[in-house]
Order: C-alpha cells, then sequence, then structure tokens
C-alpha cells in the first residue's frame, strides 16, 4: 500500500504519504489563501523526498471537510481528478477526525476550527479515534454552551477563547494524522467516507427581492 | 510535429464546466455540463452555486468527452485550462483538475486566457485564423474588440465595455420584462415578433467626442427601464416584443458598427464574432449585412462554440503545442482578473515561449502577486467578469 493523503479544509495545505505501517513523507504549509497553488507542488515534494512516483501510489486519502469552500474544493477536486487519472481509490475522512486524532487528549473533547463568520465548525469526540454524531456549524457561544467544560483543540476553539477558555493545539490538520487514521481504518475494515465536501451550509444567495424602479416615485 | 497535437481542454470560468478534446483544428469532443437552471431563480449566476456544481461535474466531464472522443488520456500531448478571467473559485476547480490530470499523467499543462480561447474555437470551425485576426467577443461577462496578431502570443484590446457586457444587459433587461434568466435567447426570441424601429433607444459611446472602440450597455439598460416603467405608470400594456426588438437594434447596431469601424481602420479585411451573445440571430444577420457591404470576411462559429465551452481552451491548448509555446508550472493559480493581453501563464522553467516576451516571466519568487483574489493591476481596456449583484437595477 501507497496511501497519498491531503487535506485543504484548514489553512493548512498539508500532504502526507503512508506505506500502511508509517508516513513515509509529509509536508504541511500554512497560507489560506493560496490552496490552488500550494498543493499540487507540495504533493509532488513529498513524493520526491520519499522517492516514489505518483505511479506507485495504490490509495488517495482526501480531507472532506467541514471547512471554507474554496479551499476544501481544490483538495477534493484534486482527489478526484488524480483518483480517475491513476485509476485508484479515493477515500475521504472528515478534517475534524484528523485533528482529534492528533489531539494527544484521552478522555471526551471537542475539536473546534474557524468557520467564519463568526462560527465555527466543530464535533465531539469520546476519544481521539471516535467522533460523538456528525460535524455541525454553530456559533461558539452556542457550542460552549453544549460541551461546558470539555476540552477543545482546533483554530476555531482557540479563537474564541471566552468560549473555549483552555484551549489548545493543534490549530489545524495534518495529513499525517489523516493519512495514519485511513491507513488504520482500511486495515480494520472500516468504511471510509466518500470523497464529497461537507459544506455544512447552503450557498449563501437571495432570491432578488423584487425590482426596483429607476424612475422617481 | 509529425500529427497534430491532441489536447484536452477544460473550462470552468462561470457557469458551464466544459471539457473539450481537439487534434490540431479538429473538434473530437465537446461536453458541457451547464448549471444554469439553478441559478435562474437568482437571476444571475451565483458563484458558490457555480463552484460546487462544478466540482462534482468536473471528472464525469472529462469522462464522457474522452469517451466521445475515443481518445485514451494517456494519448494526449497536452491539458490547457482556462486560468482567466472569470469566478475566482469556479476557475480554481478547473485549474486544480486540470494540474491533477496533468501531473498524474505527465503530460504538459498550459494555463490559458477565456478570451483568447473564444476567439481561437473558430480554428475548429472556418480553419486557421487570418493574421491578424479581429475578434467582437460579446458574452454576459465580457463586451470587447480585440486584434490578435497571434493568438497564442499577441492579443491587443481595441476597447471593452466600461460598464456592463452585453450579455448582461440582456439578462437585465429580460428581467425587466419578466422573460426569465439567462435572458439572451428570450429577448432573441420576441424581438423576432416586433419592431426593431419601434423606440428609439440610445446607442452608448457613439457620440464624436466618445471612444471610438469603447462599449456601453448601462444607460441602455436604464434607458429601457424607464420606458417601461413610464409605459405602466400610464397604465398601458408593454409591447414586449417591440421593446425586445428595439433594445437589441440598439445592442447590436453598436457592436457591429464599432465592429467594422476597427476593421477598415486597421486594415482587417475579416471578423470574428465569439461569445454567448454570438449566438443572438440579430447580432448574426446584422453583422453579416455590414461586413458585406464593407467588404469584410465575417467569421462566426455555431452557437455551441460560441458560449463557454471546453472545446475552446483546448483549441488554444492545440495551437499552443503546435507553436512550441512554454507550458505552465505546477503551482499555477487561478487569476480572476488576468488581462487578455496574457494569453497563457507560462512557468518558470525552460521554454521558448514568446508570451514571456510580454514580461511575464514568473517565478516562485513573486507567485504571491497571481493569488487568486491577489491586486496586480491591469491596464486599461480590460473587462472583468460581472458578477451578480444587487447594485444596479434590482435590489
Amino acid at each position: 500500500m501507497l496511501l497519498l493523503a491531503f487535506d485543504t479544509a484548514t489553512p493548512a495545505i498539508t500532504v502526507a504519504l503512508h506505506d500502511g505501517v508509517r508516513v513515509l513523507a509529509e509536508s504541511t504549509e500554512v497560507d489560506a489563501r493560496r490552496h490552488g497553488e500550494l498543493l499540487l507542488p507540495a504533493v509532488d515534494r513529498v513524493l520526491a523526498t520519499a522517492g516514489a512516483r505518483i505511479g506507485d501510489v495504490t490509495d488517495l486519502v482526501v480531507g472532506v471537510g467541514p471547512g471554507p469552500y474554496t479551499g476544501l474544493r481544490v483538495g477534493l477536486v484534486t482527489a478526484a481528478a488524480l483518483g480517475d487519472a491513476l485509476g485508484v481509490p479515493t477515500h475521504g475522512v472528515c478534517t475534524l477526525d484528523g485533528i482529534a486524532a492528533a489531539s494527544g487528549l484521552d478522555g471526551p473533547f471537542v475539536v473546534a476550527t474557524d468557520a467564519r463568520r463568526k462560527e465555527v465548525y466543530w464535533a465531539r469526540y469520546q476519544d481521539p479515534f471516535t467522533r460523538e454524531g456528525e460535524p455541525a456549524v454553530d456559533r461558539p457561544a452556542e457550542v460552549a454552551a453544549r460541551v461546558a467544560g470539555l476540552p477543545a483543540v482546533g483554530a476555531g476553539a482557540l479563537l474564541y477563547p471566552e468560549a473555549f477558555p483552555g484551549a489548545a493545539g493543534p490549530e489545524h490538520v495534518s495529513a499525517a494524522a489523516l493519512a495514519s487514521l485511513a491507513a488504520a481504518r482500511l486495515a480494520g475494515g472500516v468504511p471510509l467516507l466518500p470523497p464529497r465536501p461537507l459544506y455544512l451550509r447552503r450557498p449563501d444567495a437571495q432570491v432578488p427581492a423584487g425590482y426596483k424602479a429607476v424612475l422617481p416615485t | 510535429m509529425t500529427s497534430e497535437p491532441l489536447v484536452l481542454g477544460i473550462e470552468t470560468s462561470c457557469d458551464e464546466t466544459g471539457v473539450g478534446i481537439v487534434r490540431g483544428h479538429t473538434l473530437l469532443a465537446d461536453a458541457v455540463a451547464s448549471s444554469v437552471d439553478e441559478h435562474a431563480r437568482f437571476g444571475g449566476v451565483v458563484p458558490e452555486v457555480a463552484s460546487r456544481a462544478h466540482l462534482e461535474a468536473m471528472v464525469p466531464t472529462i469522462q464522457r468527452a474522452l469517451e466521445q472522443a475515443g481518445v485514451k488520456a494517456s494519448d494526449l500531448d497536452g491539458i490547457a485550462v482556462t486560468s482567466g478571467p472569470g469566478l475566482a473559485g469556479a476557475l480554481l476547480v478547473g485549474v486544480a483538475a486540470a494540474k491533477a490530470y496533468a501531473y498524474a499523467l505527465g503530460k504538459p499543462l498550459y494555463g490559458v486566457n477565456h478570451l483568447a480561447s473564444h476567439i481561437c474555437v473558430d480554428q475548429l470551425e472556418h480553419g486557421a485564423l487570418p493574421e491578424p485576426t479581429m475578434a467582437l467577443l460579446v458574452s454576459g461577462g465580457h463586451s470587447s474588440l480585440l486584434l490578435a496578431p497571434d493568438i497564442t502570443s499577441d492579443v491587443r484590446p481595441l476597447g471593452a465595455t466600461i460598464d456592463d457586457a452585453a450579455g448582461e444587459a440582456f439578462d437585465k433587461v429580460a428581467r425587466l420584462l419578466g422573460l426569465g434568466f439567462p435572458g439572451g435567447p428570450a429577448i432573441d426570441r420576441h424581438a423576432r415578433e416586433g419592431d426593431p424601429t419601434a423606440i428609439g433607444f440610445p446607442r452608448g459611446l457613439t457620440g464624436p467626442r466618445d471612444p471610438v472602440y469603447d462599449f456601453s450597455f448601462s444607460g441602455l439598460k436604464t434607458a429601457v427601464a424607464r420606458w417601461v416603467e413610464a409605459r405602466k405608470r400610464a397604465g398601458e400594456p408593454v409591447p414586449v416584443a417591440d421593446v425586445s426588438a428595439s433594445f437589441q437594434e440598439a445592442v447590436v447596431d453598436v457592436l457591429t458598427r464599432k465592429a467594422v469601424r476597427a476593421c477598415r481602420d486597421n486594415g482587417v479585411d475579416h471578423l470574428m464574432i465569439g461569445g454567448g451573445v454570438a449566438a443572438n440571430s440579430r447580432l448574426r444577420a446584422l453583422a453579416e449585412e455590414r461586413c458585406a457591404a464593407a467588404g469584410i470576411v465575417l467569421r462566426v462559429p455555431r452557437p455551441k462554440l460560441c458560449t463557454d465551452n471546453g472545446a475552446m481552451v483546448a483549441a488554444l491548448g492545440a495551437e499552443m503545442v503546435a507553436r512550441n509555446r512554454a507550458p505552465s508550472a505546477l503551482d499555477l493559480s487561478a487569476d480572476s482578473s488576468l488581462p487578455v493581453t496574457e494569453i497563457s501563464v507560462p512557468g518558470p522553467g525552460p521554454g521558448t515561449g514568446l508570451g514571456r516576451a510580454h514580461g511575464l516571466s514568473q517565478g516562485p519568487e513573486n507567485s504571491h502577486d497571481r493569488q487568486v483574489g491577489g491586486g496586480h493591476r491591469h491596464g486599461p481596456g480590460h473587462d472583468h467578469v460581472h458578477e451578480v449583484s444587487g447594485e444596479n437595477l434590482y435590489s
């Protein structure tokens, strides 16, 4: 197995190569506005570091969010296109699961990332590998009211200390964690997600209210 | 080159996910998935709706194009993609997909200009473009007069709209008349039953001191709105057919008049018309008539090649390969306001591309300037895609 994993659902452009046992190479850059430019060069760099070629890859793993849409789509369309061109399976993993797996916590906790518009994407975990329910998007105060007292990780928690006192890293997801998680789940026969985006919000488009006259009334 | 280049082109600058495959000047496949129906109730293209649809449609549309063309991805000589101008988030989906295919297949990648592609598509219809080519590009996002001595390296903007694009005016007037979105086909249909001389709507920027090759359609749109409102307030019925015909006549009169003038002034004996508005039947007829009178050969591709599609991108990509132009690098970005003078976005590596003669040489050190939404400056005569906004006539 040679598993190429990447995620663009947080400000990080993160790529890792995993052989089913361990991470062979990884790259993480943080630049919320340049996912489109940085992802493929990072893939190329990670493969080169591991002495592998893209044609050697047997599985693709992509973070399906939730995350800001424009960056999120870069990862998803790249995974879909690579998967189609290489003829290898493309798996999805919830981005928050990747952060949870790297949290270093063992009791119940919360992962929150920045959803912009004063909201966070979040999910509650029993332990680093067990999510309770589906990810959601809410205002930090609403989340705090529901998870009061639980430790919190992720940039969304760090951004709102009043709602998440004592929040800690990791801020963003790492593809190494995502790859290890996916490799373990594949080995254990646990199904992964389809590589489809978790937007969690509808496009905010308003149906025009009506005609506004140009003549003075 | 022993055989003509086989190139796949990807276009996602607005609401059409287009994938075309050409061999030289021969069209092999033209697959388009459109999200236009999803935008209709909003009265215009909603960027986020378009971007989501591109992601869904991208790989299936590529697969459909390869199937239509009967070629294998491994046979391709290159992959071309619209890198701008257009809606930033929409462009990014196509650019990321193109990079992934090019990387996985080991093929050269060509990030190309949407407007130059609209011109180059005519090679699939009428063979090699004359050099120079005079082009009138009219769509929902653009209205430009362009002189192209070399479609892969030298496109010169003569004029462009200073406010609304022609297609945008069609959409807004159609909305005013209750004809739905997109407005172009609806106005065209109603205009056939109407009198184009019924109402004398203004011809924008045609005064003696106005810019010779620029366009303006915002004032026309407002004039139509005022006329229609006055009618309604007087309690009289609105003659939809006559308004449609008279409005359409005002648009195509100015477009064709300025295009013919541009040909004459520059000693060019043919005119290419492209973009979605080139599908308008009255524009085609009046252009035919005026070009014939002026001794100008008119080249207008079939309507399906005038609207946004991947074949046009493939056509320009094939020309890039044939002329040995420099391919793009893996850090190619989407540029929502790519100037028309930047026909392609060559990478920093070794290459013979003449496109670099335009000062495009671009290394990693200045790649920050090229990010989506980045603020690099464009000269005059460059028009941006107009996203749906509530600022003008509607709110």
